[in-house]
């Protein structure tokens, strides 16, 4: 299992050719407490920078976006009752989405956890 | 504009900061967007117990009548809002717009009825260009923007606990009520009104004693800080208009249901009826109605219904019947709050409406305001 960073502020752990994808404690530090997280059904098709889901604060909506190209496999069916925990664990049991990777040569170009946290500075 | 060099400090700005504060850019201004416990948490504190807010940011504007008379104050102001201020006590105040000529709104406001002159509070994004259109219609006053002073809303069900500790006098006011209040030697115009929906006081007080007298404030352990976004959310489920989002120079203040703070004696048949920009077609709009009103709603589920969506009379998403002005997550609620404008066929409380969001349809209800009942001290 690798662990990778987006400049999106978002994460991915890639087992295999699967991935599961969240946003960083930074941004949920940033977008503070959720109040609703939708993510598209399973199966659904995406490019990178696509839309997976979207979040929302009390004050604004955020787009989650696919970091590399792929398919939908779940979204984080706790998160209808509960969009609160990815405030609160935002990279465990906040995930919001698991994904197949159709072109996992893409990962090359994502940050690993030392690129990232120069990043955010 | 834009970096934030070039923005504007209020003078709590050091507090702000030792407090946590996330500034974001606001009409100029760097101000708290919320502190560390976040919006949620901040909203629901103001409901509970008591919250302050820095609103230093919007303009406070003292008119005199070169006459000397506060009358006289009163009379050359009804030349530009609806309101009754003739009427309005010594002592008290009342909310307000500035109408244009066709009848909208070019920013609404407080006025407070002081021995001496009358005082505005207006909003910060429009306090330039409110001072020009005194400057330019009051040439029989004398319109001061008051540059040196702050402005502080202490609002919550505790409030008048907190406030009577320092001016036993607190307790005694009632909603709308303005007196002069001494809160740790400094000497504050304090009228009781917000904008939550809650009882609390709204301070006005000298710049150079702003920060020690927020302090104190805070000594108290039920007062926190509270931020722009749970002011906004807290303002949206009392049902109050933010300018620029529910009411702006198009919407006249009929359509934006506020016809209540048009008195008897500006419209058709009293005392000084007119005589206000806009007023033939206002005064037409009160008694022939209008044809598209501000409403509440109450979207279903939990996905909030935000600025800009379009309402439809149906889930067909085909016969477009208005769109929300301001919509966020109500967490007093804990569901979606919005209101917007529809029109008046469709405007009745209790119709069915379905906003669009993201391509599909969402079932919301037109909704009584304010959303969440007030609790003012009336």
């Amino acid at each position: 299992m690798t662990l990778y960073f987006t400049s999106e502020h978002e994460w991915l752990r890639v087992d295999g050719d699967t991935a599961v994808v969240g946003i960083t404690q930074h941004a949920a530090d940033e977008l503070g407490e959720l109040v609703f997280v939708e993510t598209r059904p399973a199966g659904t098709q995406v490019k990178a920078g696509e839309a997976v889901a979207v979040v929302e604060s009390v004050k604004a909506a955020s787009d989650i976006y696919a970091p590399v190209d792929g398919e939908i496999v779940e979204g984080n069916a706790a998160l209808a009752d509960d969009p609160s925990t990815v405030s609160s664990d935002p990279q465990g049991a906040g995930w919001i989405v698991k994904f197949r990777l159709s072109n996992p040569a893409q990962l090359d170009g994502l940050m690993n956890a030392e690129a990232y946290a120069a990043f955010i500075g | 504009m834009g970096t934030d060099s070039s923005l504007l400090h209020t003078p709590l700005h050091t507090l702000h900061q030792d407090f946590g504060g996330k500034m974001v850019p606001f009409a100029g201004y760097s101000m708290p967007l919320q502190y560390a416990d976040g919006i949620m948490a901040e909203h629901r504190h103001v409901r509970e117990q008591v919250g302050l807010f820095d609103v230093s940011h919007m303009g406070q504007v003292r008119i005199r009548a070169r006459s000397g008379t506060v009358e006289d104050a009163a009379r050359a102001l009804e030349r530009l809002v609806p309101a009754d201020i003739v009427g309005l006590k010594t002592n008290r105040q009342r909310y307000t717009q500035f109408t244009n000529a066709s009848g909208g709104i070019l920013d609404d406001l407080m006025v407070i009825a002081l021995e001496e002159c009358l005082l505005l509070v207006v909003n910060a994004a429009c306090k330039q260009a409110d001072f020009a259109h005194m400057q330019d219609n009051l040439a029989d006053c004398l319109v001061e923007p008051l540059e040196d002073r702050a402005l502080l809303a202490l609002q919550g069900p505790l409030a008048q606990d907190v406030l009577s500790s320092f001016d036993a006098d607190a307790a005694t006011m009632r909603f709308m009520d303005v007196c002069m209040l001494e809160i740790d030697g400094a000497r504050c115009i304090v009228s009781r009104s917000g904008y939550t929906g809650e009882d609390g006081y709204e301070i006005s007080l000298s710049a150079k004693d702003a920060d020690r007298v927020a302090r104190q404030l805070l000594q108290h352990q039920q007062v926190r800080l509270i931020g722009l976004g749970a002011r906004d959310s807290l303002r949206l489920e009392a049902g109050l208009c933010l300018y620029g989002s529910d009411i702006d120079e198009t919407t006249t203040p009929v359509e934006a249901a506020l016809e209540w703070s048009i008195q008897k004696s500006r419209r058709t048949g009293g005392a000084r009826a007119g005589g206000f920009p806009g007023a033939d077609i206002i005064l037409e709009q009160l008694e022939k109605g209008v044809t598209r009103r501000r409403v509440g709603l109450l979207p279903t589920g939990r996905a909030p219904v935000r600025h800009g969506a379009p309402l439809y009379a149906d889930e067909a998403l085909a016969d477009k019947v208005g769109e929300v002005t301001s919509g966020a997550f109500g967490p007093t609620l804990e569901a979606p709050v919005a209101m917007g404008y529809v029109a008046t066929p469709h405007a009745a409380v209790g119709t069915e409406l379905v906003a669009e969001l993201r391509g599909r349809g969402v079932p919301s209800r037109v909704a009584a305001l304010p959303l969440v009942p007030a609790r003012f001290r009336r």
